[in-house]
């Protein structure tokens, strides 16, 4: 399974065959900013890291936050 | 003092703005009653022998609040370090008094971003640190002057305003998280901050005051570690002066 699907999955307390690329924060009510910080948190624990508030503000949807990811040398 | 001397054992706590006055004081006081603090300070290498001193396990973390990128490095140190952060002391100010007619927009920038905008910026990555941690707090230290006024402070005392007014909307906001988020409002603080004033403005400023002496950096540390701790475990959202009195 897809780490990045599975993390966003459980995060966000959805299915995993919910969580599609194109899948895009707020446009879901499990997906709100509140969400989307515990989403933060999640990733930052699973990789090691610490986003930056752009990266933060920039992570969209899951096809993006693959891409922000990326940057931080997180295999995503 | 009320607190019990272990009463914040071990908590993490950062105080932004340590070198001297009422951060020093605060960081001195937390680490009494417990806490392991990171104390900041602009200039590398200056606190090195205040954590000496202070000793439970003092560390500096250098940054200067106004650079968002450096704010952001020195929380991941902290973050590293200690894997959570339960304290955080929103200390570092500049005061820079200036009629409105001579206030610069250099001067208006250079306060706005200290005094308010390094706020916000470490109270952004603090909450973060927090809410991993399951809760935790955020105290931010504003002024009198925010609240009441002051001839020749209108910059100075709506940053101060402004930091009062991100303490009511963050309380609010992390209170969710378990944080809880406080100011204080210091009067007149005999530090070097009111040192430098001119003989004139500070004997009219002490001449103020109910209790007819200057309050000092102990006595604004006293309710920030208060606040920081436990012992206030209930409250949140609210602006506490400590002032001895002053009616300017």
């Amino acid at each position: 399974m897809d780490k990045l699907i599975d993390l966003i999955a459980k995060s966000l307390m959805l299915p995993a065959d919910k969580v599609t690329e194109d899948l895009k924060y707020n446009s879901i009510p499990e997906w709100d900013s509140v969400a989307h910080m515990a989403l933060v948190t999640e990733l930052e624990d699973a990789y090691g890291i610490m986003l930056e508030t752009d990266d933060i503000v920039g992570m969209s949807s899951v096809a993006k936050i693959r891409e922000i990811l990326s940057k931080y040398d997180a295999a995503a | 003092m009320m607190l019990r001397p272990d009463a914040l054992e071990g908590r993490i706590a950062l105080v932004t703005g340590a070198g001297r006055g009422i951060g020093l004081a605060t960081a001195k006081m937390l680490a009494e009653a417990g806490a392991t603090v990171w104390l900041n300070a602009r200039t590398v290498g200056s606190l090195e022998q205040t954590c000496a001193e202070i000793g439970n396990g003092a560390r500096a973390v250098y940054f200067d609040v106004t650079d968002p990128a450096a704010v952001r490095e020195g929380f991941v140190t902290i973050q590293k370090e200690c894997k959570k952060l339960d304290i955080l002391v929103n200390n570092a100010g500049i005061l820079r008094d200036a009629v409105i007619e001579m206030a610069s927009v250099e001067l208006m920038d250079d306060i706005w971003r200290t005094n308010l905008r390094g706020v916000l910026l470490c109270a952004q990555y603090g909450a973060r640190l927090m809410a991993r941690a399951g809760g935790g707090s955020i105290v931010n230290v504003a002024s009198y002057i925010g609240r009441f006024g002051n001839t020749g402070q209108a910059v100075y005392g709506a940053s101060k305003a402004g930091v009062i007014g991100a303490t009511l909307s963050l309380s609010k906001e992390l209170a969710a998280r378990q944080i809880r988020v406080n100011a204080v409002a210091p009067g007149v603080i005999d530090t070097d901050m009111i040192a430098d004033l001119p003989e004139e403005k500070r004997e009219k400023l002490l001449s103020a005051i109910g209790m007819g002496r200057p309050g000092t950096a102990e006595d604004v540390a006293k309710l920030i570690t208060f606040l920081a701790s436990d012992m206030a475990g209930y409250v949140t959202g609210q602006v506490v002066g400590v002032d001895g009195g002053l009616v300017i």
